[in-house]
């Protein structure tokens, strides 16, 4: 069975996004999660390059990984055009394959993400839809958004939206031969394997732990996976 | 460093802009956020400056928030992402435009990928042809949204009703001008000015009348950061960056904020909003906010458009105060009104951010 270390150099993000890290700290100041949290991308690129399996694991068990947020401003401005946006983004895949995620609290929150934009992807054809957000789970949205959300059919129609109509145009519903395919796709790709994965996974944790487990985001284990 | 030095910094990276001909991709968040934007976007290219763009039914996301929150993995990403070039390669465009900055680091990044790892190329055509049937061409030209309106920002200046220009006074609207991470820092070289010195929006401002702001975080993220704000747990990292950029700018003073990118429009609106009822603290005069824009909602309203008909009133900081600077004429009375002058009520007002 190979290694994490050789799984992790298999992932073409790790040859792209590591050369060679001199530890000068440039993508940490640079880094706004440095600046908000316990995330250092230079610890982390350093432990990588170690090479050592037992650092890995611990890495892919942990927090950090998961602190980044994807701005990739570490890109622009590493002086040896390392990428440790990139290499997060193959722990984090990694992290998954192999169930670690499920030892790290974020690591967890997983579940609430796929709940969210991954479901709502294959339901409505893009990430975000205007009937699955409300202030209970967005409330920085404000009353504006109460508004317009409550009104969304009258408003959409003055501003000219295809909203929920087969045509063309914002927040139209997209037709069955684009969502067929982007299904077709996530099956084809891994992406409805990850799915299944992480489902699986906080359906166990969620057993485990005696907390009700079901569709959707009304059950407590989503609750806690998003909020706590 | 003086703003003309400055300016021809920023002019050391161009980038090629097609003139005609655009398929157009559109935004998950602008479509929800700022419904009217995308289609503001497509009057002013299609109508105002009279060049094919087309808007096809067929086109879905890119899956870039999902990638970046470690949801799909990339190999699912590049494929949708081929499957959106089979879209535009069937309705007969090869210069691709899209709405979202995420998505311009995305499709940039997939094809930088296929570019340096020929392999990842031939896997994406085998899965697409595999799960779709399809096959794809790679754009001849692929631009973000904000590119357009920059090549032809003079084009929009000839036609525009309005300048960046305090109608009462004569003096430039001191405007900053926000450029999404994902335009430039991923790519330099892909992005007008490069990731130090961006000048798409920078462009505008110079073009429309304004006066830039350079402030110290002028290039900080406005902290999406993907699953730190998708999750409500996290979301302290997105307000918190946020704060940092709204505290830097303050003693500037802006008149106006303006951004090419969704997310970030959204954030720098909405943690206003926030930040003002947690903390009581409001960046605009007398405890308004400062507006924030999409660049085609700026285009939008210095061309004449309503601002009511553009979708302004979702804003959740008010704009009547730059209106008010700009000298727009508008009517109060029809801002929450529906289709044909249907009462729709109005929101509830913040406790704390006057709107």
């Amino acid at each position: 069975m190979d290694s994490l270390i050789e799984k992790l150099k298999a992932d073409f993000r790790i040859v792209e996004g590591l050369r060679a890290c001199i530890n000068c700290g440039t993508c940490t100041a640079i880094c706004p999660a440095a600046g908000v949290s316990d995330y250092d991308p230079r610890i982390v690129v350093d432990l990588v390059q170690q090479n050592n399996e037992a650092t890995l694991k611990e890495l892919l068990r942990s927090d950090t990984i998961w602190l980044c947020g994807e701005c990739l401003s570490c890109k622009t401005r590493c002086p040896r055009e390392n990428v440790p946006g990139y290499i997060i983004q193959a722990l984090r895949s990694l992290s998954i394959e192999t169930g670690l995620f499920m030892e790290s609290k974020q690591g967890r929150k997983q579940f609430a993400l796929k709940r969210t934009i991954g479901e709502h992807i294959l339901k409505y054809g893009y990430c975000v839809y205007i009937d699955e957000v409300n202030t209970e789970m967005y409330p920085e949205q404000g009353p504006v958004w109460d508004w317009y959300h409550k009104n969304r059919e009258q408003i959409l129609e003055r501003l000219g939206a295809s909203y929920g109509k087969e045509a063309s145009g914002s927040l139209r519903k997209i037709p069955e031969e684009s969502m067929n395919n982007l299904k077709k796709i996530f099956d084809e790709t891994g992406a409805t394997k990850r799915f299944e994965k992480i489902e699986e996974y906080g359906r166990a944790n969620a057993q485990q732990q005696g907390i009700d487990f079901g569709p959707g985001n009304t059950c407590d284990y989503f609750k806690k996976m998003y909020e706590e | 460093m003086k703003a003309e030095a400055k300016n021809k910094n920023w002019l050391a990276y161009q980038k090629e802009i097609a003139n005609d001909k655009y398929y157009f991709a559109r935004s998950c968040i602008r479509q929800n956020v700022f419904p009217a934007a995308e289609d503001v976007f497509l009057k002013i290219i299609g109508q105002e400056l009279s060049k094919d763009i087309y808007d096809d039914a067929r086109q879905t996301t890119c899956t870039g928030i999902a990638y970046h929150s470690g949801i799909v993995p990339f190999e699912t990403t590049m494929t949708v992402v081929a499957h959106q070039f089979a879209l535009m390669n069937e309705a007969g465009y090869e210069n691709f435009v899209c709405s979202c900055v995420t998505s311009f680091g995305i499709y940039s990044e997939a094809v930088e990928s296929w570019h340096f790892f020929p392999d990842t190329l031939k896997n994406t055509r085998e899965a697409l042809k595999r799960s779709t049937g399809k096959t794809f061409e790679i754009p001849r030209n692929l631009v973000h949204a904000s590119d357009l309106i920059f090549k032809f920002r003079e084009e929009v200046a000839s036609k525009a009703k309005y300048r960046l220009v305090n109608a009462q006074t004569g003096e430039p609207l001191k405007v900053v001008d926000h450029i999404g991470c994902h335009y430039a820092k991923i790519f330099p070289e892909k992005g007008i000015g490069g990731a130090e010195y961006p000048y798409v929006l920078a462009g505008l401002i110079d073009e429309w009348g304004g006066a830039q702001v350079d402030y110290p975080e002028r290039r900080h993220c406005c902290g999406f950061g993907f699953r730190q704000y998708l999750l409500k747990s996290n979301r302290g990292y997105s307000v918190a960056n946020s704060k940092k950029k709204f505290d830097s700018m303050k003693p500037y003073k802006p008149d106006l904020i303006i951004a090419n990118c969704p997310g970030c429009t959204f954030f720098l609106d909405r943690w206003q909003y926030t930040i003002a009822e947690m903390e009581g603290e409001t960046y605009g005069t007398n405890g308004y906010g400062i507006p924030v824009l999409t660049y085609e909602e700026l285009a939008g309203l210095l061309l004449g458009y309503d601002p009511w008909d553009i979708g302004l009133q979702l804003h959740q900081v008010s704009v009547e105060p730059l209106l008010d600077k700009l000298g727009v004429a508008y009517d109060p009375t029809n801002k929450y009104k529906g289709l044909y002058n249907a009462d729709l009520g109005r929101p509830a007002m913040p406790e704390r951010l006057k709107c």
